[in-house]
Formats: C-alpha cells, structure tokens, sequence
C-alpha cells in the first residue's frame, strides 16, 4: 500500500484553515468511493477501520479493498448498500482541515442536501464519465447555485472506464458548462479523475498526461474562501443577554457579517434606539474588533432595550424591514405546505409566526421549469411569499447568507418542515395575495380623459397608422442598437416616433423599481401603459425592453386594442451577448455583483409566436432597420 | 482591511459557543453531561467562554457507573471545585447493587442498566429538557450522522431515519414536554481538534492519559490494567496468571468503565507527544474500548436506545 506520508502536523495550528464542502452525485458515481479515497490518501483512515472494510470486501468478492464502505454509517444502509442521510467525515492536510457533508444523490433526498449545502463553502459533484451529464448532476448544480456555494468542482469519475480519453471528458465538460450558464455559479472547476485508483484525487495522473489542472486535493486545500464572506453589512443578532452580576450587561451572539469595534455606532432594531459600542468582550479578553463568524459579547454605552431576537447594526447600513417578503422555499416535511395554518420563522436569532401567504410557482429541479403550484411537497422548491407577525429584518439571501436565511418549524409537529432563502421585501402586504403578475390599475375618482383629438385624426395628420413595437431579448442583443437606427430613418420619413428604452425609463418613470420579479413585471406594467398613451395619440411606440417574461409582454399586448402590438424577438445567441457585453453587465452579474440577471441568474422566456424576429448575430444593423420598414408596408402601417 | 480570518480551531470554538447559547437562550433546564474525559474538558472550557464573565448557566451532571478509575474522581471533584461548577452525580443504585459487570451481563446489557438507563432516569429526575453530551461525529460511524441537536422522544430513543434537517446555523429547539435533545457542540471536533484545542487552551486533563509505567495484562491486543483487576475480573473468570503480568509504559487514549477500557502503549508524557502519537496513530481512537467491539452496530444500537 502506498500511502503518502502524514502531514498533518506540517503547518503550525494557528495557521491552519477550514474548508466545509459538501459532495454530491448519483448512486453509482463513485461518491463514497471518493470520500474514501481522500480519507485513505490523507491518513485519515485507521488500521483497524481499513481492516474491518478489508474484510468486508473480501467476504463480498470484491478484487479491491472497496474504500466506499468505510463512509456506510447506519445498520440500514449497510444493506441496502447507499447512503441515506447526510454524513460528516473530517480530514486534515498540511493546509486545511476539511468538513465533508456527504450527502446523497438520489431524488427523494434533496432536503438532504439542501441542508449539506447550507454550511458548505465549496461542492464537488461527481459525473460518471462513461453516461456524462444526467439530469441529477444538473439538478445538484441547481440546488448548488439555489444554495449559493461559491465554489464548484466537477469531478468527472471513472476515467479508468473510458481509456481516458480527453474528447469524453471535453464534451462532458462542454454540456456542463452549457447548462451551468443558466445558473448563478461564479466558480467552475472541472478535474478528470479516479476515485477508484486515485488518478488526479491526490497525485497528479500519468495516464493522463492531456490535463493541465491541478489535482482535487490541492484545489480543496488552496481555493480562497475568505473573500466569500461578508464583511461589509455589520449584523448582529442578539442570542442571549449575559447579567453576571449588576454592573455588567453584555448582548451575546455571533457576528453574522460585517465588522464592529468599541466607539463605533449601533442601532437596536427594531426599537431604533442608538447606542455606541463600549466593548467586545471574550473569555481571551476585550476584542479591538470583531468580525463576521465570530462568537462575542458587546457592551453598549447606554441601557437600551434590547433582547434576544433584536439585531444591532450600523445606522448608515441597515437591513430591510418588513412583514412580507418574497422566498425560495424548499420543503422538507412528509407533511405538504398548508397555506391555512401559521408556521414558526426562525430566522437569526428570532422567532416569529409566519404564514406562507402566496405560492407563486414550483421549480421543477429537473428542467428547472417553473410550474404553477398551490403547495409543496416534500422535496419540493418554489417561490413563495412569506407574512410574518412582527417586523423581520433581513437582507436578501445571496447578500448575507446568514440574514438571508430561515426555517419553519411546524408548530404541531415541531419538525423542520422547510428551509428558505429571502429573495427581497415584498412590494406591499396587500399585493401578495394576488396573482403575482400585472394588473391594470385604475385609480377611483379619476375620469378617463379621451377623445379631444381622435385617434384616426392624428394618424390622418401623421400619414400612417399608431403602432407598439415591442422589442424583447437579452441584454446586449441589440434591441437598442437596431432601434436607434429604426427610430432614427422613421424620423427622416416623417414619422411621429417613440422610442422607450429600458435604461432610460429607469432613471425617471421606473426610478424606484428593481430588478426583483416582481419589480421588472411592475416595470413593464407602467412602459405598457406608457406606450398606450402614445399609440392612441397615432405615434410609432419603438419600446427596448430585456421583458423577459411571456406574462408580461402578454399583459402589454393585452391593454391595447387588438392589431395596435407587434412582438419584435431581437434575437440573439446568449453567448454573442455575452462576448458583446456592452454595458459590462454580464462581467458584474457573473460576479455576483449584479443579483437576478437575464441569462444569468435569472431566466428569459423567449415569445412563442412573435410578429417579428430580427436575428442581430447574422444580419447588419440596416439589413434589419429594412426588414422592420417592410413589415410595417407590408401590414398597411405606413406607405 | 486586516485579515479576517478564523483558524480552524477558532471556527470550530466559535460554532460551539453558538451552539451552547442558543441551548441555554431557548431551553428551560439543560444540563451538561461531564465525563471526566477530554472531551468533557474541552466542553467545560467552551461552556465559560460562552457565558464569560458570567459562570455557566446550568450543572454538570456525571452518570456514574462506580466503575471509573480512581484518579477520574479525584480530578473530577477538584476540577469542578476549581472553575466552581455545580456538579449532580447520578448512578442506576439498583443495577449497581445487583453487581451489573461486563463478565456478568455482557458489555452490552451492563452498558444498558449503568449508563443508558442511569442516563435516562436521571434525565426525567431532574426535568432536564437537554443535555450537553460531549460525543464527536469522527468517533464513529453512526455518530457521523448525529445533528448538534438530536431529538429523543419521551423514552429518549434516537430515531436515525427521522432527524431534523439542520441548516446554516438555525438550529430546531422545539420540543413537547417530556421529550428531551442531545446537544452536541463538539460535533465537528476530531480527536486531534481535541488534543490541539487541550495544548492551544492549556486544559487540564486526567493524568491518566500521560504514558507511564504501569502493570499489565495483555488481552487480544488491549493492555487490561492489573492495578483494577478485581474490578476488571471480579469473579476470577478471565484468569490473570501473575506470569503474564508486564510492566509496560500505556496511557489511555480513551476514558470510560475500568472494566473495558484498556490501555495502550505509549511513550507520550507530554501534549506535544501525545498530539503527535495522534497524527501518527493507525488505529481509531476507540480500539481500546470493548464496549464498541461486540457487534458491528453496538454503538447505534446503543443509541437508538437511548445512549449517547
């Protein structure tokens, strides 16, 4: 047996690091048999363990010592012969010490892994080389992406199956890196290897002299984690208050992001009462700072009211505020989500009843469909709109993981019953029952001002017809580009024209909107109504508009008079866009600077029939401009 | 920006501290189960920085078997005098009256009456809604799959297949009256974590674990201190020829029942030495106790009933 030398003892403890990874795969891919190999290699496994699985193996017929068995914890999975449930296993190297969350892959154990993801700072999902990508290895990148792990490796296994032949591993790596552009995954690594022999695990591979990269064990012992975390958002969630005696009063908890030192500034939410830090005390002694992840007590200067649920922090920086926020749910229970009873929100270090106040759709993990729902059921994630009793204070997820984060609890049962990640405040508590999608509003007491100058007569004086052109696509296909030269020779023609561009109604009509679901449909809501007071005063609305949604553009097209809506699809391919990137969104989007992005984090539902496709990757700017002049003549829009 | 960053011991205090305040912010009576172990050492030190300046809210509680070495209730009454902790001491006096032993009624059974059953009625004695335990996941294999909350219901079992998720560090403490939790903190220690935290904190420790001379009997690979043997023998059924009797320098990486707690060979008198025996160790860390030996599930068994 050629076991690498210890090496354990090589870097002094006070500079050792943690690394908490999670791995995931399908049941056959050769998980535990990888776990067990970082185990072994390492000298993490005893003389007495590896003889017991020795044993086994043998008794089984197995040519090899099968090193999976050692990672078989309960009785039950021993003969069924898979894992069931998340196990723990630890190895330290020269670097790191490492936390392994194994958790299985199969389908009815996603709240599984859901729950080793939610600690964990990296994840490796195995492929099996010989069938590639399956749809569980897309749905572990999406629960992955959901959880926010920063970082990725995708382990393509059993090498030693397929010869190990590059153009496998290459169209492998191919496809994954195809669906993962869907995801909200900023770090991708893909490592060729052999769990089975150990190729490329911890040595570097000699059967595969075509990869370059670094081995699995030196990029879990070298990948830079620090820069995940949040140091900017001061958070402090009160656990619990430390009274030893009456001259002491300290407010124990953890440091959930962001730093503080004594003298600085603090507010107690939610009484809004402001103190200023006196100390941050520890059994090691006072702290001249302390930072996120750190256990603490902070004395204030001042006797506020504050207890265990409240949160300190800073008056120039502060959480959102609200009783109804939008979520993605993922529901762990036997027992479905019932709208009708109230829940326990923990969420930090508070507690509060909750009810799920509108389930807006499901995700299917699989195609990653979004399909209509009224409830989950275990394993299954959707979004959702959360009221809660009191005023919660949060951030949204992919902000702060720790503010950003809760469980329900069953208040019967007193089972977990889902684990949830806060997407954002929703827009008003009497908006969530609805159907999450525009509706026309209609003001009370206003009177309909109409008919001064007729339609017909404005279009008489213009010399052609009132129409919407709706341009939709990614950000950068060049709905903007094509539109500007459209807008530009309808002008010279004569024409009474319009032009609505996304960014420019953002600065003013839509100044205090987002870019949250809700936000964009709302958005969309006001530039339709918009382009309807021009169209009936007879002008060509040319509107840019990513609109990524077919129920938005649907409701656009639906407040106006039939024939008066043309869906322009500005279509191009996603990559293109990238590559064009104009406004250097995708760069910032990609990292993680700019949340819900089209074709980034967030999803484009292309029209279905559109009136018009103008594809901007295969035809020039004024080849298009043609194409539009022609649609219009031809429809008796214009001459 | 200075470094903000954690070693992997101050990760691992800082999640146990979390952990102890939650227990003690959202339970009514928890207590801290103390074994006199390292364990139970590295515990107790997390348990006063938790609640530092303070003292540590709730009593240490030993399950006493009367079957511990001498040296453990030596130090563990000047231990717990010293940092002024409030310690309950409890044993199954019925089962300790009939003469429950291992040679008697099998690890097993022995285990069950002392430990489990004396456990469970002191639990319910007290009202203790959850206990402290100082069990680790890398001890062994089904403990890998514990939560840092681990329900029991009112006859305090362990249901292996109906855990509560644990996510980030939210952490489930409802319960109904009558249940209880198991609280681990040290749940993602290991055992050089451990022995690294003892030599980083300066813990003190029983001297048992220091190597030294001691008498000895070899059985099946496990040195059976000779000190103890009526304790380890009492009827005479194992036989301890004087013959076999070696001097040899041991130490215990592990402390329980004299009765299966072996020792084993070492040189190591200082922390340093022992840390390096760990990192060099090819052998668990429970090898020496027989407790864990009789079948291949013994310990899951033992929890599902209701052990640690």
């Amino acid at each position: 047996m050629d076991r690498p030398l210890d090496t354990a003892a090589a870097l002094p403890d006070a500079e050792k690091s943690l690394l908490r990874f999670t791995t995931s795969g399908s049941v056959d891919d050769g998980k535990s048999t990888l776990i067990g190999r970082l185990l072994y290699e390492t000298n993490c496994i005893f003389e007495d363990q590896y003889a017991a699985v020795a044993r086994t193996s043998e008794k089984r017929g197995n040519e090899r010592v099968d090193l999976a068995l050692l990672l078989d914890g309960l009785a039950a999975e021993r003969e069924q012969g898979i894992t069931i449930d998340v196990a723990y296993r630890y190895f330290q190297t020269a670097r790191r010490k490492f936390i392994i969350a194994d958790t299985p892959g199969h389908e009815q154990y996603t709240r599984n892994m859901v729950t080793g993801a939610s600690t964990a700072d990296l994840a490796i999902i195995l492929i099996d080389a010989r069938y590639g990508v399956l749809t569980q290895s897309k749905r572990h990148g999406f629960l992955i992406s959901l959880l926010q792990i920063p970082h990725l490796v995708v382990a393509v296994n059993k090498m030693d199956l397929v010869e190990w032949r590059q153009d496998t591993y290459d169209a492998i790596v191919r496809e994954y890196q195809d669906f993962s552009q869907k995801l909200d995954i900023h770090d991708i690594t893909f490592i060729p290897l052999s769990a089975l022999d150990g190729d490329n695990v911890t040595r570097r591979s000699d059967r595969m002299p075509w990869y370059q990269g670094q081995t699995l064990l030196h990029t879990l012992e070298t990948v830079h984690v620090a820069a995940d975390r949040n140091f900017i958002d001061f958070r402090f969630p009160v656990q619990t208050v430390l009274r030893p005696h009456l001259d002491f009063r300290g407010f124990a908890g953890t440091v959930a992001s962001g730093t503080i030192r004594p003298g600085e500034e603090v507010v107690a939410l939610p009484s809004g009462r402001s103190s200023r830090v006196r100390s941050v005390e520890t059994f090691d002694g006072q702290l001249a700072e302390a930072f996120a992840g750190q256990a603490v007590a902070l004395t204030l200067e001042d006797e506020i009211d504050l207890s265990r649920g409240d949160m300190l922090v800073r008056p120039n920086n502060l959480p959102q505020v609200a009783t109804a926020f939008d979520a993605t749910l993922c529901w762990m229970d036997q027992e479905p989500l019932n709208r009708r009873t109230h829940y326990v929100l923990k969420h930090t270090t508070n507690k509060v009843k909750a009810f799920v106040g509108d389930v807006r759709y499901r995700i299917d993990v699989n195609t990653l469909h979004r399909e209509p729902a009224e409830t989950f059921a275990l394993n299954e994630i959707g979004r959702v709109t959360i009221r809660t009793a009191l005023p919660v204070f949060f951030d949204p997820y992919k902000a702060n993981r720790a503010t950003g984060s809760f469980i329900l609890i069953d208040p019967v049962t007193n089972r977990t019953a889902a684990a949830g990640m806060i997407r954002g405040i929703a827009r008003e508590v009497g908006d969530v029952t609805g159907s999450g999608q525009a509706v026309s509003h209609r003001s009370q007491n206003v009177q309909w001002e109409g008919g001064l100058i007729a339609q017909a007569d404005w279009e008489k004086r213009n010399g052609h017809k009132g129409a919407v052109l709706w341009c939709t696509g990614y950000s950068g296909s060049g709905k903007s580009t094509v539109a500007k030269a459209l807008v530009r020779e309808l002008f010279a023609a004569g024409c009474q024209v319009m032009m609505l561009d996304g960014d420019n109604v953002r600065h003013g009509l839509c100044g205090d909107l987002g870019f949250s679901d809700r936000d964009r449909t709302e958005n969309i809501r006001r530039v339709a109504e918009t382009a309807k007071l021009f169209y009936e005063q007879g002008n060509i609305v040319v509107c840019t508009f990513i609109s990524p949604f077919r129920a938005d553009r649907g409701f656009a097209r639906g407040i106006m008079p039939a024939g008066a809506f043309h869906e322009v699809f500005v279509k191009c391919d996603l990559e293109v866009c990238r590559r064009r990137d104009p406004k250097g969104l995708y760069r910032k989007a990609e990292a993680g600077e700019i949340a819900e992005f089209t074709g980034v984090s967030s999803p484009y539902e292309a029209p279905v029939d559109p009136e018009l496709v103008l594809e901007t990757d295969l035809h020039a700017v004024d080849e298009l401009v043609r194409l539009v002049r022609g649609y219009l003549r031809d429809h008796g829009l214009m001459d | 920006m200075g470094s903000y960053t954690l070693t992997h011991l101050q990760h691992l205090e800082q999640e146990s501290i979390h952990v102890m305040r939650e227990v003690v912010a959202e339970f009514k009576n928890p207590v801290m189960l103390y074994s006199v172990g390292k364990d139970s050492s590295v515990m107790l030190r997390l348990a006063q920085k938790a609640f530092h300046p303070g003292r540590f809210p709730f009593p240490l509680m030993h399950i006493d078997t009367g079957y511990k070495f001498p040296a453990m209730y030596e130090f563990r009454d000047r231990h717990v005098a010293d940092i002024g902790a409030r310690l309950i001491v409890e044993r199954n006096e019925e089962w300790i009256a009939k003469g429950a032993h291992p040679t008697r009624l099998g690890n097993d059974k022995c285990c069950q009456q002392l430990k489990t059953r004396g456990l469970l009625d002191a639990l319910s004695k007290h009202g203790f809604d959850a206990a402290f335990g100082g069990a680790r996941r890398d001890e062994e294999k089904s403990r890998a799959k514990e939560r840092f909350f681990s329900v029991r219901d009112r006859l305090g079992q362990w249901d292996p297949k109906n855990q509560r998720p644990e996510l980030w560090s939210l952490y489930n403490a409802n319960i109904d009256d009558g249940e209880n939790v198991r609280v681990f903190p040290l749940s993602n220690w290991t055992e050089l974590d451990v022995w690294q935290y003892i030599r980083q904190e300066s813990i003190p420790i029983v001297p048992l674990y220091f190597a030294q001379p001691r008498r000895v009997v070899r059985l099946g690979g496990i040195l059976v201190p000779c000190d103890h043997r009526d304790i380890v023998d009492p009827d005479g059924k194992l036989g301890f020829p004087d013959a076999e009797i070696v001097e040899v320098s041991c130490r215990f990486r592990s402390l329980g029942c004299i009765p299966c707690t072996g020792a084993i060979e070492s040189d190591a008198v200082t922390i340093d030495q022992i840390i390096e025996e760990v990192i060099a160790a090819r052998r668990s860390e429970r090898e020496n106790r027989l407790i864990d030996l009789t079948s291949d599930s013994s310990m899951e068994q033992k929890k599902r009933e209701g052990y640690f």
